[in-house]
This record gives structure tokens, sequence and C-alpha cells, in this order.
């Protein structure tokens, strides 16, 4: 039982980490119909960004941060919505697809050139310990990772539904043309969208490279798993998708460790093939809103 | 249109003439990215009918000539000849196109491609698990080269002949299927499902059959492979090469007939021509998103443009002349 337990514990951390990854994913289709397939090097990148600062220019950790959400914000919210997305809408369509894949070489081959192909310790600064629940052991770090991650969802939640501005991104995103005429500044709207992913995707790479370890190729399983945790959460549910990025973290741990190791990689697939040809809406999107 | 099909077959047969030319003189790895490209033009014009033409995107080709790859080898490695083997991993790739397909095409867009690229790791998986048929991640290695009664295709100009005959007889039923009401109605659903269906059109059986045969072109693409590389293993089918060859698709120009060619052309031979440098898939990557974003049509669209604005000056020139 105990052993159930913190096999539960550990998937609902990885869980959190694909949830944030998962819930920029979600945001970005509904503000501009983007399915990001660069957003496993989304998360990748801002380690780097900080390690560059940290190693390259000799600032302190926290600074190291600071100039990775910053450079993330600019690169990845700014300039991948300035540059590859705005000019291809609004009918971006599969062009904007091969673009994004485009960009997620480019992310993962410039990190490879200019920084290195190995895996790099990552700084926490978070203590190593571990802590004892109902018999369970969990890392600090894995139980900070979850507390975290779902801080983070549940102020963008409270953000989107209760501020103004939350609320005009929604309209936004559900009917720009009525938005619109409502006076919502719709390209501004979007544009937060690409910001907030951005900074989702750097608080994510934050999080999980202490423990995986910073490397180029680190983005390719963890884009497959936000797609899959955005889909069969629901594509139009911020909650949707953190419930799809936990279900999946916590089933991986329990196939793994109770079915099979060889084809653990399996699971989340099934998941999704059963929840497209059943619910193609998620489990807790609804059908209205836009339709795919 | 019926004008201009005398010089699409001028166009064809001096290419076909190129081809034959080519390779003559050149060392064996430059036949191998001509051998490798043909391979490639096949998968991709077999994912431009169910992309192009269907307008379904699939992420699920690399997996399909991995099927067509695999049955080959573990047939050929069994004494088949290629000539048996080939056939049974198309059909195979056929039927498979259509289970897959059944269901799958309930749903469409983004939630097909994701279906796709869920059986493309699926299929992954199998492959480097199951190592009693498929060698695991070891792979299957010394698969024979094709032996047609007493020609052999041993030699590496040898093989690259063979290949080329198989694909202009693969290309050449592909343009007799778009040119069939078949291929009309994919084209009529591509431009407006609803219309088409209107029309009388069953659109699902359509869609099916178009996903079906694209997937055995798809197998055809594998089963070349396999002799040409002698070696095969889970990683060449990954979801990374599907992308490839959706990149192909899309690079040369979507729905167009030659784009497949084009953009296979492009994917195999560029990032070779770069390799010197040190940044080459950077710049790739970088001409990519810059073609994308500022000519989504692709190559055979930029040739369009510029053909079109040629005629046009053209045209101009010989008013001006006149009086």
């Amino acid at each position: 039982m105990s052993q159930f337990l913190q096999v539960v514990l550990s998937g609902l951390s990885t869980g959190s980490i694909y949830a944030l990854a998962a819930v920029g994913f979600a945001l970005v289709w509904q503000a501009a119909q983007t399915v990001n397939f660069a957003q496993g090097e989304f998360v990748m990148l801002p380690a780097f960004f900080a390690l560059v600062a940290i190693h390259w220019f000799g600032w302190p950790l926290w600074a190291g941060f600071a100039f990775a959400m910053l450079a993330s914000l600019a690169i990845l919210g700014l300039a991948f919505k300035g540059l590859v997305v705005q000019p291809m809408m609004p009918d971006g369509g599969l062009p904007l697809v091969i673009a994004t894949m485009a960009v997620s070489i480019l992310l993962k081959e410039s990190v490879k050139t200019f920084y290195g192909a190995e895996a790099q310790p990552f700084p926490s600064p978070l203590p190593d310990g571990t802590l004892q629940i109902g018999g369970a052991v969990i890392s600090i770090r894995d139980l900070f990772d979850l507390l975290a991650s779902l801080a983070v969802v549940g102020g963008l939640t409270l953000f989107l539904d209760r501020t103004r501005t939350g609320r005009q991104m929604q309209a936004a995103a559900q009917s720009p043309a009525v938005a619109e005429i409502l006076g919502v500044d719709v390209a501004r709207m979007t544009l937060y969208a690409f910001l907030v992913n951005a900074a989702l995707a750097a608080f994510a790479s934050f999080l999980v490279s202490p423990t995986y370890l910073a490397k180029f190729s680190n983005g390719e399983s963890l884009g497959l798993v936000a797609f899959i945790a955005a889909i069969v959460g629901g594509f139009n549910r911020i909650r949707g998708a953190l419930v799809g990025g936990l279900l999946v973290g916590v089933l991986d741990n329990l196939v793994a460790t109770y079915v099979t190791q060889e084809y653990r990689a399996a699971l989340p697939l099934v998941l999704l093939i059963a929840v497209i040809l059943w619910r193609p809406q998620g489990l807790l999107g609804d059908a209205e809103g836009r339709t795919v | 249109m019926s004008s201009r099909r005398p010089l699409a077959l001028i166009v064809a047969a001096v290419l076909l003439a190129v081809l034959l030319i080519l390779p003559v003189g050149h060392g064996s790895y430059f036949i191998y990215l001509l051998c490798s490209w043909l391979m490639f033009t096949i998968a991709a014009m077999g994912l431009n009918l169910t992309l192009g033409y269907a307008g379904r995107i699939s992420l699920a080709q690399a997996s399909f000539m991995g099927v067509g790859a695999y049955t080959t080898a573990i047939l050929t490695l069994h004494g088949w000849p290629w000539l048996a083997a080939a056939p049974v991993g198309v059909l195979l790739c056929f039927v498979v196109g259509l289970l897959l397909g059944f269901p799958a095409l309930r749903v469409r867009g983004h939630f097909l491609a994701f279906v796709t690229l869920a059986f493309n790791t699926l299929f992954f998986l199998v492959a480097r698990n199951e190592d009693w048929l498929t060698g695991g991640s070891y792979g299957l290695s010394d698969i024979p080269r094709p032996r047609i009664g007493p020609i052999s295709a041993d030699g590496q100009l040898a093989f690259y002949y063979f290949t080329l005959a198989v694909s202009a007889l693969a290309i050449l039923a592909l343009w007799g299927i778009v040119r069939s009401p078949w291929g009309r109605a994919f084209k009529a659903l591509r431009e407006n499902e609803v219309r088409a269906e209107s029309l009388g059109l069953d659109t699902r059986r359509i869609t099916l059959l178009a996903f079906a045969i694209g997937s055995a072109f798809g197998g055809l693409a594998g089963a070349i492979e396999a002799p040409l590389v002698q070696y095969i293993e889970p990683n060449s089918f990954a979801v990374g090469e599907s992308l490839k060859v959706l990149l192909m698709v899309v690079v040369g120009g979507l729905g167009d007939f030659w784009g497949p060619a084009l953009g296979a052309a492009m994917v195999v031979l560029l990032p070779e021509a770069l390799r010197g440098t040190r940044y080459y898939l950077i710049v790739y990557a970088l001409f990519v998103i810059a073609l994308m974003v500022l000519k989504p049509t692709g190559l055979m669209g930029i040739g369009k443009t510029f053909l079109a604005r040629l005629a046009k000056s053209r045209a101009a020139a010989a008013t001006e002349a006149k009086p």
C-alpha cells in the first residue's frame, strides 16, 4: 500500500509538470488555433537560458532564473508569436504546423550546437531531503513541484475567470469577431496567451530540470505527453489540461510499476486514442466552443 | 489543360532520361542518396494523396514504411523473392490503413493527426520490444537485394535502376489514380466536403480509400528501403521520420502532383549539401520556417508564381511590341 501511495505521489509530481506544459498548449491553441509542435522544446529551452546566465555570465542563481524567465517571454512568447504565428494568421493550417516543427528542430539544434549535447546538471534552490507521508517516501522537490504547479494553474484559472483581462482573453479565444465588436483588443489578448504559455514553459523547465537534468532532447517526449494531456483533459478547458496532465503522470507510473516497463510509453497513447474515439471533447471539455 | 499534356509528357521523358544517366560515374554514396530520394518520393506522394488531395493529416506514414520494410525484410530473409514479398507488405499496409482509418477518420483535423501519431509511436514500441519478430532494437540485418530471374540488383547501380523502375511504375499508377473518378472525388472532398456529400459522394468511404492507398504507397517505399539499406531498425520508422515525410509534402507543395518529389529532394539532399557547415540543421530549420511564413504553398508555389510572372511579362512585352 505504501508503495502504491509512493507511485501515485511521484506520478502526480511528474504529472503536474506535464500539466503546466499542457495548459500552455491549450491556451495557445485556443487563442490562435496553433498546435505547437515545439511545446516540448519550449520547456527544454528556458533551463539553458538560466545555465547561460549562471555559467557564462557568472550571475547568481536568482538572477539566472529571472533572466531565463525574461528571455523566454521575449523569445518563446513575443518572437514566436510575432515572427512565426502572426504572419500566418488567420488561417495558418498545415504550413503553421510545419513551421512549429521546424521551430522545434531549430531550438533543439541551437542548444546542441551552442551549449552542448550532454545532459547538464541544473541547480535547485530546494534541499535534497525526503518526507514520509503515510509510509510513502517522497522527495521535498517532488512535493514542491506538485504544490507549485497546482498553485500556478490555480492562480491562472482565477486570473482567467475573475479578472477583466482574463475574461477578455477567454472572449477573444472563443469568438474573436464578437469580442472585437464588444471592444476587446483581440490582438493584445492573443499576445497575452503566448506570453502566459512562455511563462508556464519556463516555470515547468525550472521544476523539471533539477530532477531530469537539462538536455537538448528533453522536449521530444515531453511535447507529446503535453499534447496527450491536453487532449485527454479537454482542449477547451484549462482545468481539463491540468487533470489530463496529472492523470497521464499517475497512470504512466502505475503501468511502469505494476504492468509493463517496455510498453509504459504506450499507455498514454492508448488513453489518447480511447478518448479521441469515445469522447473527442476530452474528459472535462464540452462539445461547444471551438470545434476541431 | 489538354494542350499542356504533351508538354508534361516531354518533361517526364526528359526527367527520366536525366535520371537514367545521372548516377553513371558517381560514387556509391551519391547513388544511395538518389535511391533514398526516390524511396521518400514514393512515401511522400502517398501521403500527398491522403493529405493534399483528401485533406486529412496523417502522421503515421513512417509506420507504414515500417510495416512494408519489416514485412519485406522478414519474408526475403526467409527466402521469398522480393517480387513476392513486397506486394505482401504493400497489401498489408493497405489493410492496416483500412483498419486504422475506419475508426480514426471519424475525427478530423488535428485529432486525426494525433491518432495517427499515436499509432506511429505504438508501431515503434512493438518494433522495438518484440525481438522474436523484429529483432528488437538491434533490428534486422543482411537483407538480400532483389533478384528477378537471372538479373540481380546486387550492385549499387543495378539497385538504383531497379528502384527507378519501381518508382516510375508507382508514380504512373498514382497518376492514374489521381485522374480516375476516385481521384476527382478526393479533390472534391478537399475543396468542399459538404458540397461533395450533397452531390452524392460517400465521403467517408472515399477518405478511407485515399488513406489506405496512401498507406500502401508508404508500404512500397518501405519495401524499397529494406533492400536499399540492407539493415532496418525501429528508429528509421519513428515519429520523427513521419514528420520528415510530412515536411516533404508541405515544403514541395501540398496537393501538387510533383510537389513531393521536389520536397523529398530538398529534405534528403539539402542537409547533405549543407553538411560541411556545423550549423546545417539550424540553417535548414530557419529555411523551412521562412518558406512556410513567406510562401505556404511551398517550392512548387514559388515555381508557379515565377512562371506566371514570366508569362505575364512576356504577354505584356508582346502587346507592347504589336503597335
